[in-house]
């Protein structure tokens, strides 16, 4: 074990006895997600570097606390990406912030999402145990599949030492489609491209402007422009459209009126329009809203439910209360016990779930 | 301190269920169950007495058979109560004992949960019930173009609660993804009784992602009642790639020179020579026979980016030294190609009275070294070994041959799969990488984790199950156990593979 592994356990474990919380950061470009952050500041950016790549494998493993854009240049050298397109939010982000907020970009729907692609992790539990679960190879079930359960945990189960993730090929060929249409009209197309054998690798719609990304061997793209029509965006219009999605620069995002919430809708990808005040965009092939909107959390959450989805307060909300969808009662049961197995004392950033988690 | 519930003695020692009272959870259990659904005599628990591995048996000491997610609460409530162990099965496919029952436990079998209760194929999802075959789905979903995409060898019979507890395969998960991959929504009970919905019909749910703890538990967690699959456009056309090569290790090279060119193949397989030889006795398929290793390297999507992958894959492959090179023509060939490597399980039984399948997974590169280490251990063990692959994602499945009517051969088949596992870990890989740990390679886990990681899965299980009912004695070695197995490699001469990194 590394010197500044056992530091780290020997801060834990201190922690632990003290009952200190620890708010572990990389970073720190994710500070506004989830509920306020509380602590000390536990500062993961010295655990860097890769620990191994091998393009052929498919498997690149590396430090929690490097950063991300780092990662992403390693593996495009080889012809290579993070499939699940995960959004930076500034320059400092790291592995493991990434793979503790378990956020994913425009690709998601098509390409699967981060905990998709999580083949294992090195963790460091509430009692100073390092741990390894899952592995470098793409089919495992020894054991319960810890690694995927830590990913998205934003920090409450332990501090992510290492991560093993699985990288794709980035695709030979890709264009960008435009089609001035409605809500309505633009959700029911999404689902019906989704039933047929398209390339469709990302989508956007706001303003009465759908816009679809088709990603693969050339010849499917082109084949697929020719079937479905509509205007071809300048690549680097296209680009920019993309990166603006992902790391939410673009206007809709840029935009937001003060004491307007950001909140992101996770929906059955066919779920009728919201019809919730505010203003909208549409990803992810119809399963991913976001709203900017004033209105009242609980009026909001309600709707959402009732079409089947979950509604997180993204940005702007009142962070001291919930951020996150209530959970039924048994299944917030388990969610506490899992955090009681990893952390008793409750010392890795404390409520940042939820109340309590 | 000595209560199930405690984490600090979670796991260290297997939990002893001998004053349960058969007579009292009969009653028990026929107060909740409708005529028909209870079991307790011998003749009619005899077909529950293993599942795939047949080399394993326990008779149970109840079967329940309920229909409805009432009885199942019910059911489980009882148990829980009474403090008896459960063992949920679907169709009794299962590789490694999962389902086998527990002498003083009740099977609870979802066979009568076979409904299809919805399917959206706007939305591309479907809602089912447990034990609705998993080829069934795809099915229902073929008039809409639609297919569940994982397809295990066993999918005309194998349920989605199996695959879902095992977290299943197919030729096909390289490009599709397992189970976990292809499922949006869980809905289960726990042995307390309580109703437990994990995900939904959207791409994400708020909380811990227990749904990836769900799927692969082997039926510790829970009871699955109710599952929401994703279902996937078929595509236009397939056309499948034989290769054959006169070197096993050049056949294992391609497979990385594939996948360095940037293809994902929707199925990259490998045979060996004795595998081919094997199955085309059974079905011919026309495998070259001469051949010490062929390759089946599947395209699928529109008809140009088939054509293009193929070029592609085709020029790969020479390179690569392949012998010879056939593309399927048409529908029919593409069949014949694949009868032969889904035919090798019958055929190893065809051509042995008895085989064992092994399911180590490790990084590709390190293929030769294992089948060199293979060849070794025949002549180790005395048994033969044919192998079949799922190269592209470096899964194996070695099949020892073996009669079980011969004094010790059983005996030396475990010891000959004990050491593939071993060898599996000690390489980087993982000892299982889609049939699941069960009873079968309970053992090993011991070699794959540390002290603390096996208590932190008990931790697990116990934010599920607190009184570690669900399925006790498998998955998961208590600490006792891999002492006990510790003290038996060691005696046997020497820790295996001591010169190799453990990490
Ligand atoms: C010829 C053959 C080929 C095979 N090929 C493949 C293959 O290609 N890929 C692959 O991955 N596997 C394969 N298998 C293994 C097996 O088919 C799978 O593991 C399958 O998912 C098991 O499903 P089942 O319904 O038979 O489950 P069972 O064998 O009945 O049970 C398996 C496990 O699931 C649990 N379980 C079952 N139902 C539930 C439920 N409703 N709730 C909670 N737990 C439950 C059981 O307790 C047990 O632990 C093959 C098996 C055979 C015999
Ligand atoms: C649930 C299930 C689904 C199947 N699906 C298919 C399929 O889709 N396509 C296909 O071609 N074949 C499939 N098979 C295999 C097939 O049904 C028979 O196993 C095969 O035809 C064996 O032929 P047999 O009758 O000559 O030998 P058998 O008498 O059935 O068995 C031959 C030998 O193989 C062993 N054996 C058989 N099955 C297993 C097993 N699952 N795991 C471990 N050892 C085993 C037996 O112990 C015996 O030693 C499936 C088997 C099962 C159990």
């Amino acid at each position: 074990m590394s010197d500044l592994t056992e530091q780290w356990r020997e801060r834990v474990c201190a922690a632990a006895a003290a009952g200190t919380a620890l708010q572990v950061r990389g970073g720190g470009t994710k500070d506004f997600y989830g509920r306020t952050p509380v602590g000390e500041v536990f500062d993961t950016r010295g655990h860097a570097g890769v620990v191994s790549y091998e393009p052929t494998e498919l498997v690149v493993t590396v430090r929690a606390g490097t950063p991300l854009a780092e990662l992403e240049a390693l593996v495009a050298g080889s012809g290579q990406m993070l499939a699940f397109e995960p959004p930076h939010f500034g320059a400092g982000a790291t592995v493991g912030g990434c793979v503790a907020a378990g956020l994913s970009g425009p690709r998601r729907a098509t390409a699967g999402a981060l905990r998709d692609f999580v083949l294992g992790v090195r963790v460091l539990d509430g009692r100073g145990e390092v741990l390894s679960f899952g592995g470098q190879v793409m089919k495992n079930v020894a054991g319960y599949d810890v690694s995927r359960a830590i990913a998205g945990s934003l920090g409450t189960l332990g501090v992510i030492l290492d991560v093993s993730l699985k990288v794709l090929p980035r695709p030979v060929a890709e264009t960008t489609l435009r089609f001035a249409i409605g809500e309505k009209e633009a959700i029911d197309r999404l689902n019906d491209w989704g039933g047929q054998p398209l390339p469709v690798s990302a989508s956007v719609w706001a303003d009465g402007v759908l816009q679809l990304r088709l990603s693969g061997a050339e010849a499917a793209v082109r084949a697929a422009e020719r079937k479905l029509g509509g205007e071809v965006l300048a690549d680097e219009a296209a680009d920019a459209l993309w990166q603006g999605v992902r790391e939410q620069t673009d206007g809709f995002f840029a935009d937001a009126a003060p004491g307007e919430v950001l909140w992101r809708l996770s929906l059955p990808s066919s779920a009728a329009p919201v019809k919730l005040p505010g203003k909208q965009l549409i990803e992810w092939g119809g399963a991913l809203r976001w709203l900017r909107s004033d209105a009242p959390a609980a009026a909001i959450r309600e709707r959402v439910a009732a079409l089947g989805g979950h509604a997180t307060a993204f940005r702007g909300a009142d962070r001291a209360g919930e951020v996150f969808q209530p959970l039924p009662a048994p299944v917030m049961a388990i969610q506490r016990r899992l955090k009681q197995a990893f952390d008793p004392a409750g010392i890795f950033n404390p409520g940042r779930l939820y109340d309590g988690i | 301190m000595n209560s199930a519930t405690d984490p600090v003695v979670l796991g260290e020692q297997e939990a002893d269920f001998s004053a349960v009272d058969k007579a009292r959870v009969v009653e028990a259990l026929a107060r909740v169950l409708p005529a028909g659904a209870l079991m307790y005599d011998a003749e009619e628990l005899r077909p529950y007495e293993c599942d795939g591995l047949s080399a394993y048996r326990q008779m149970p000491m109840v079967v329940a058979l309920p229909t409805t997610e009432e009885q199942v609460v019910a059911v489980l409530k009882v148990c829980s109560e009474m403090g008896v162990p459960v063992v949920a099965r679907g169709a009794g496919t299962g590789l490694s004992g999962g389902a086998l029952p527990h002498a003083f436990g009740v099977v609870l079998s979802l066979a009568r949960f076979n409904r299809i209760l919805h399917l959206d194929p706007h939305a591309r999802t479907a809602v089912v019930q447990p034990g609705v075959r998993n080829l069934a789905i795809s099915e229902a979903a073929s008039p809409h173009g639609l297919y569940y995409a994982p397809d295990p060898s066993s999918q005309i019979a194998c349920t989605i609660g199996g695959n879902v507890a095992e977290n299943s395969g197919g030729v096909h998960c390289l490009k599709y993804g397992l189970t976990v991959h292809n499922v949006l929504r869980v809905r289960g009970v726990t042995i307390d009784g309580e109703i437990v919905e994990i995900g939904n019909h959207g791409l994400d749910a708020p909380g811990y992602d227990l749904l990836a703890l769900v799927i692969g538990s082997e039926g510790m967690l829970e009871v699955v009642t109710e599952v929401t699959v994703k279902l996937t456009p078929k595509p236009q056309l397939a056309q499948c790639v034989l290769a054959a090569f006169d070197d096993v290790i050049k056949a294992g090279e391609a497979v990385a020179e594939i996948i360095a060119a940037g293809i994902i193949p929707a199925g990259l397989e490998m045979m060996d020579q004795p595998a081919t030889a094997a199955v085309e006795q059974f079905v011919r398929a026309g495998y070259p026979l001469d051949a010490k290793a062929i390759l089946l390297c599947e395209s699928d999507g529109t008809p140009e980016e088939v054509a293009e992958e193929i070029e592609r894959v085709r020029a790969v492959l020479e390179r690569s030294g392949a012998t010879e090179i056939r593309v399927s023509r048409d529908e029919a060939e593409r069949m014949k190609f694949w009868a032969g490597r889904k035919a090798a399980f019958p055929a190893a039984g065809r051509i042995s009275p008895d085989y064992y399948c092994m399911d180590g997974t490790i990084p590709r590169k390190r293929l030769g070294e294992m089948l060199t280490a293979i060849q070794e251990m025949e002549g180790k063990h005395g048994l033969r070994c044919i192998n079949v692959f799922h190269a592209g994602d470096g899964n194996l499945h070695p099949l020892i041959l073996f009669d079980a009517n011969q004094e010790g051969e059983l005996e030396r088949a475990e010891a000959f799969g004990a050491d593939i596992l071993e060898l599996s870990v000690a390489l980087g890989g993982t000892i299982t990488g889609e049939h699941g740990v069960g009873i079968e390679k309970i053992n090993q886990m011991c070699s794959q984790f540390t002290r603390p990681e096996l208590t932190m899965f008990f931790r697990v299980k116990g934010a599920f199950d607190p009184r570690a009912l669900l399925n006790p004695g498998k998955a998961i070695p208590t600490l006792n156990r891999c002492a006990e197995y510790g003290r038996m490699r060691v005696s046997n001469g020497h820790v295996p593979y001591p010169d190799i990194p453990r990490f």
